[in-house]
């Protein structure tokens, strides 16, 4: 299978690969995917007080179309608001990176990804009480 | 010595064209380009024997006669016509077939077609070693079962079955014994006297012969019978028209003739390499499972998964490495290898398989190479698997919810 020079280049060279502090209340975590599928997502992303994501880590297991969608996902959502990062779209991902359509579910994986961290995020936020809810 | 890269390490889907054999097939490209059913002249005679000649050193390497040797395009090719050709001759004898379901897909969608027009087909599942036990193949034959194929080694795992002791078995009860012997015929001893075989489908271009040629073995002692699939001139005593490649058949048989030579040296070589590709793997790399029997497996197979790391993946970190994985990514069916479900292999694990295939011009030094660069990629990417740093906290995952998706 040919793959597009940007996913060759995320895959080379992974944006934010890493972990965040689980335990922090800034700190969302998704965890999506299935290992008895081929792909599994974690995406983390810590907000700061304006609700702008200031950081973002993944770790991924899957093939170079997934580690390249998530990559991606954290290098768009890092200085986006709570808010623009729930907006972001698979559709923009596979036009960045070109995947074909049989790689289009890594999309939709990275962008549950995103999802996924953001409510965890807000539940965290939500069980704390106190920090106001910019989203 | 420098290693020229990429390092061509996926000997089951194809083996390079041995030089001798490429010099062999030359004249047959040039000069020597008649027809071999060309009864007239010169030019057919030479390409006839040429092809006679080529008969006999295909059939010297399964301790067969020439007489019994039918060229096909290739092994897909002579699949379809010993199991087609068996069961339209021999359907008044019985609609049951017999066969295995780590088979190649040229015998299992064979299979579902003859199903189609209304045979009965039971596909045997492998014990966890990947291997056909010949109790399952005793267990599965009916009144009505008219073939049993099994294959001698398979293409992803490199398992080899107990052929012989199938072919006992389903001699005892006098039913036609088809063996799809194309992974290890020229890799390790066969014969089919030993294995009582009446069908076996070979290909040139594993063993370092060209591509687009094939053959059937089709027993004569006692004669067995099969209804040819394709029609035309007669050729191949009316088991398969066609004008010869005789380039190509010329090839196949100084492939088989070095085969048979070199087989006892060659095996050995292999074996030695597969053993040092394995034992620096595993001395590496922490969490690594080869899939399927080690005693009884191609001298140049190794099938290894790399827990938490996707095959895919994988294939592109080694870019210079010409292997294969059972990783449904790698497939446009999104299914990981069934030959590895059929071995009870879990999905997880499927996924991150990758088949090294060992063949006769690899070296020492490429699979130093090899194991090298495996080392560091899967280093990075477990690095990169939320699966490998879940295994590293002491999580099991196979305690987590997941969404299948």
């Amino acid at each position: 299978m040919a793959y597009s020079e940007k996913v060759l280049d995320h895959y080379e060279n992974p944006r934010n690969v890493g972990s965040l502090d689980v335990n922090d209340p800034n700190v969302g975590t998704g965890l999506v995917g299935a290992p008895a599928c081929g792909d599994v997502m974690k995406l983390q992303l810590r907000v700061n007080d304006q609700g702008v994501i200031e950081d973002a880590k993944f770790k991924t297991f899957g093939c170079g179309s997934a580690i390249a969608s998530s990559s991606l996902a954290t290098e768009w959502i890092k200085g986006m608001t709570v808010d623009q990062a729930m907006a972001v779209k698979n559709t923009q991902i596979v036009e960045e990176l070109n995947l074909p359509p049989v790689k289009i579910h890594c999309s939709v994986l990275a962008e549950d990804a995103i999802k996924s961290a953001i409510e965890d995020y807000k539940k965290k936020q939500g069980a704390r009480g106190g920090k106001d809810q910019v989203a | 010595m420098a290693i020229k890269l990429p390092i061509y390490m996926d000997n089951h889907a194809t083996t390079p064209l041995d030089p001798r054999v490429l010099d062999a097939m030359l004249p047959y490209l040039r000069d020597n380009f008649g027809n071999a059913a060309s009864r007239s002249h010169a030019f057919g005679w030479a390409a006839e024997k040429a092809s006679e000649d080529a008969r006999e050193q295909v059939a010297a390497l399964i301790g067969a006669s020439g007489k019994e040797i039918v060229w096909t395009s290739g092994a897909t090719e002579s699949d379809n016509l010993a199991l087609k050709g068996a069961a339209e001759f021999h359907k008044d004898k019985g609609n049951h077939i017999v066969t295995a379901q780590t088979e190649h897909k040229a015998v299992l969608d064979t299979c579902k077609r003859l199903e189609k027009e209304g045979f009965q087909v039971t596909y045997l599942p492998v014990a966890e070693d990947g291997r056909v036990r010949p109790e399952a193949v005793a267990a599965a034959l009916t009144d009505k079962t008219i073939l049993v194929s099994v294959m001698l080694a398979n293409n992803e795992i490199g398992t080899v079955n107990p052929v012989n002791e199938i072919g006992a078995v389903v001699k005892a009860r006098g039913c036609l014994f088809h063996i799809d012997a194309v992974q290890g015929v020229g890799k390790i001893p066969f014969d089919v006297n030993a294995a009582r075989a009446d069908l076996v489908s070979l290909s040139a271009h594993k063993m370092y012969g060209p591509k687009g040629v094939g053959a059937l073995y089709v027993r004569r002692k006692p004669r067995v019978r099969i209804s040819a699939q394709i029609d035309g001139g007669g050729h191949e005593r009316g088991m398969r028209s066609g004008t010869l490649n005789v380039p190509g058949i010329v090839g196949f048989g100084v492939a088989a003739e070095i085969c048979r030579r070199e087989l006892s040296v060659e095996g050995p070589r292999m074996l030695a390499l597969r053993e040092r590709l394995r034992q620096g793997l595993q001395s590496q790399i922490s969490d690594t499972f080869v899939n399927g029997s080690m005693e009884h497996r191609l001298p140049g197979n190794l099938n290894i998964s790399f827990a938490f790391i996707e095959g895919e993946a994988m294939l592109m970190a080694l870019k210079d490495v010409a292997v294969s994985s059972g990783s449904a990514c790698t497939s446009a069916s999104l299914e990981p290898s069934y030959v590895l479900r059929a071995l009870g292999v879990e999905e997880e694990m499927a996924h991150t398989s990758i088949r090294f295939g060992i063949g006769r011009f690899n070296t020492e030094e490429e699979v130093d190479f090899v194991i090298d660069l495996v080392a560091r990629k899967v280093k990075k990417l477990r690095e990169m698997s939320p699966l490998y740093e879940m295994a590293q906290a002491g999580i099991d995952i196979k305690s987590i919810q997941w969404a299948a998706h």
